[in-house]
């Protein structure tokens, strides 16, 4: 996950936002004007941006799809094998795990950051006093890196780890979260919903600000509690952020690497059983053996989900509307 | 955000004694009861012991000397004698300030050229006339959509190709334009008034004069959460950096902290204070920056 998924959220506004007007003025007029006084420079403006992203992202992009049906080693161009590759990944017992891994980690990571934090900036939308620094502080983890994350719970998860002393002082005796496949897999869901707070904290912020407060006094006055008022009021207002959230979230959730990575070691925790796609695409693709072709092939698999989980979570949304 | 901050009610005679109480009030300026001031009090403090708690637990243990127990039970949460010994050796073992100053020198990197590059294509996506403007437009947004996770074992053959693996300008390389960044970039100039650049041309600037004069200026609030979004993206990247280098020598904080857990598993002080030293200039960077970085994540959200 590259950046915490901050970059993510903010991508979805873009895409979303209206279509690109015509000229540089609706009436296209100055536009006319201006563009008589330019010579190439539009281009000049464009290029190193375009060619990154021709180069780094879309060539990349092509090529795993193209790899996908090869044969290709690291250091072996590999031939076209057709869909042996998807083929083989059906009989694959790695595939499997991981494929159920990382759906497994959509389905209790979404739900718990759709969730809790619309309840956290419930709790830190009034404005008293100190309330600016509990948000920053909560922010807190966001900003710090996941490396940085998951060493930290690393070591407060250990078997003589901080919790687990806890644990041991109010008399529930150790557990072992790091070294249970299950265990592991949900202490590593358990940091990312960690992580993931704030950032979805400060999207909710962002909309609840913007529900007309009478709505609520309505509420208020026809007698609605405030558990009530959080569902018949709040969240019918908050749906298109839960939406968003949903979204941003379970694609993020699906590619997840860096936290199971850390907490279970490379090689994916007890004889793998805590391997994600996204590991299983790095550890089967890299190194002097890297069997790309087949790596690929699985990327092509998350690229597949991927897309479908956006769609599915859109599609939700339009539904609830009509 | 709504007006009514705290509100506290100075009275100016300074007599009455109730109404010099602050008061805590919603947002309708009616007054919190002092249940509902505790209960949230209360609540927010747990989230904060449970979102603070372990990064203060990780700065003790790393400040925590080699004759104190780390594993005491009942935890001690205070270092009995705090010693920066562990900062040392942490130095010792792996090359941490090498690779503090590689991740810098990375991090510093992906801000100059994200700020430049995106702002240049931005202003070229929003502002100029040119055939093919809708196609490079579109170019960007495919490009945001691409899940690099997906395409990391491409990435590096690519990158293998150009022969820049193992380097950090191959760390930089893939994300030193982000599409994203561009399509932030570009919003932000369709917000800036058209007029404005007219009047610029009226008075005969030319194109290069209208961006640097006119038009980025007026786009500084976005600028800067491009600058802070660059930076901890290419600081905190974990995943690309571990599969494009392999020589210790060059690696980044992130992969020399793996590196060390990896290593020296299980000397938790050494870990903690490589994990501070990577962790610290972020927080302090984001103390600084907080009011920006707020703002900027809180408009993209709105717009969403």
């Amino acid at each position: 996950m590259k950046s915490p998924t901050a970059t993510k959220a903010a991508s979805s506004d873009i895409s979303t936002a209206g279509p690109a007007p015509k000229g540089l003025r609706p009436d296209g007029r100055g536009g006319r004007r201006i563009r008589r006084q330019l010579p190439t420079s539009p281009w000049l403006f464009a290029a190193p941006g375009l060619v990154i992203v021709a180069v780094f992202i879309l060539y990349p992009f092509l090529s795993t799809l193209n790899n996908a049906f090869t044969d290709k080693r690291t250091l072996i161009p590999g031939e076209y094998v057709g869909l042996a590759n998807f083929r083989e990944l059906l009989h694959d017992d790695m595939f499997w795990i991981g494929l159920r891994n990382s759906t497994l980690y959509v389905l209790v990571v979404v739900p718990a950051l759709v969730l809790l934090p619309l309840l956290l900036a419930m709790l830190v939308q009034k404005h008293i006093p100190g309330i600016t620094f509990f948000r920053s502080a909560f922010y807190t983890p966001v900003v710090a890196s996941i490396v940085v994350v998951g060493l930290i719970w690393v070591w407060m998860l250990d078997e003589r780890g901080l919790v687990n002393a806890v644990l041991e002082a109010v008399g529930v005796g150790k557990v072992g979260f790091l070294s249970d496949q299950w265990l592991l897999l949900f202490s590593a869901m358990a940091v990312t919903v960690w992580k993931g707070l704030g950032y979805y904290m400060i999207i909710y912020l962002a909309a609840l600000a913007n529900v007309p407060r009478e709505l609520h006094e309505a509420a208020a006055v026809d007698g609605a509690g405030a558990v009530r008022r959080f569902f018949s009021v709040t969240v019918p207002a908050v749906r298109s952020t839960m939406v968003l959230v949903g979204a941003l979230s379970s694609v993020a959730a699906f590619k997840v690497f860096s936290e199971v990575y850390l907490m279970a070691g490379p090689t994916g925790g007890p004889a793998g059983e805590d391997t994600t796609l996204v590991m299983l695409v790095q550890r089967v693709g890299t190194g002097l053996t890297g069997r790309v072709g087949y790596a690929s092939a699985i990327s092509v698999v998350v690229f597949v989900v991927t897309v479908a989980l956006m769609l599915l979570v859109l599609r939700a949304d339009r539904k609830e509307d009509a | 955000m709504s007006a009514t901050e705290t509100t506290e009610t100075t009275g100016t005679t300074a007599k009455s004694k109730p109404r010099r109480r602050p008061r805590v009030t919603d947002e309708n300026g009616r007054r919190m009861p002092v249940w509902e001031i505790v209960l949230r009090y209360g609540l927010l403090l747990a989230v904060l012991a449970l979102m603070i708690g372990p990064f203060l637990w990780q700065l003790s243990t790393s400040l925590k000397g080699p004759h104190e127990n780390i594993f005491s039970s009942p935890p001690k949460f205070l270092p009995s004698d705090p010693t920066f010994h562990n900062y040392e050796r942490v130095a010792d073992t792996i090359p941490v300030w090498d690779y503090a100053f590689n991740s810098l020198k990375v991090a510093a990197a992906n801000v100059v050229t994200n700020c430049v590059g995106a702002t240049l294509a931005g202003y070229a996506l929003a502002r100029l006339r040119y055939r093919g403007r809708k196609a490079a437009t579109i170019v960007f947004i495919l490009a945001m959509l691409v899940p690099v996770e997906g395409i990391i074992i491409a990435q590096f053959t690519t990158m293998r190709e150009l022969g820049l693996n193992n380097t950090l300008i191959g760390v930089l390389l893939p994300g030193c334009v982000s599409a994203l960044n561009v399509l932030l970039m570009r919003n932000a100039f369709l917000n800036v008034p058209y007029e404005i650049e007219e009047a610029a041309f009226v008075d005969g600037a030319n194109v290069w004069q209208r961006f640097l004069r006119i038009a980025l200026p007026a786009v500084k609030g976005t600028l800067a959460v491009v600058a802070i979004f660059a930076f901890m993206g290419a600081w905190d990247d974990f995943l690309w950096p571990l599969i494009v280098l392999s020589d210790p020598d060059r690696f980044t904080l992130t992969i020399g902290l793996n590196y060390l857990h990896g290593t020296f598993a299980n000397d938790e002080r050494l870990v903690a204070a490589g994990t501070v030293i990577a962790v610290l200039p972020l927080i302090v960077l984001f103390a600084c920056l907080q009011r920006y970085f707020f703002r900027g994540v809180g408009e993209g959200a709105v717009k969403g």
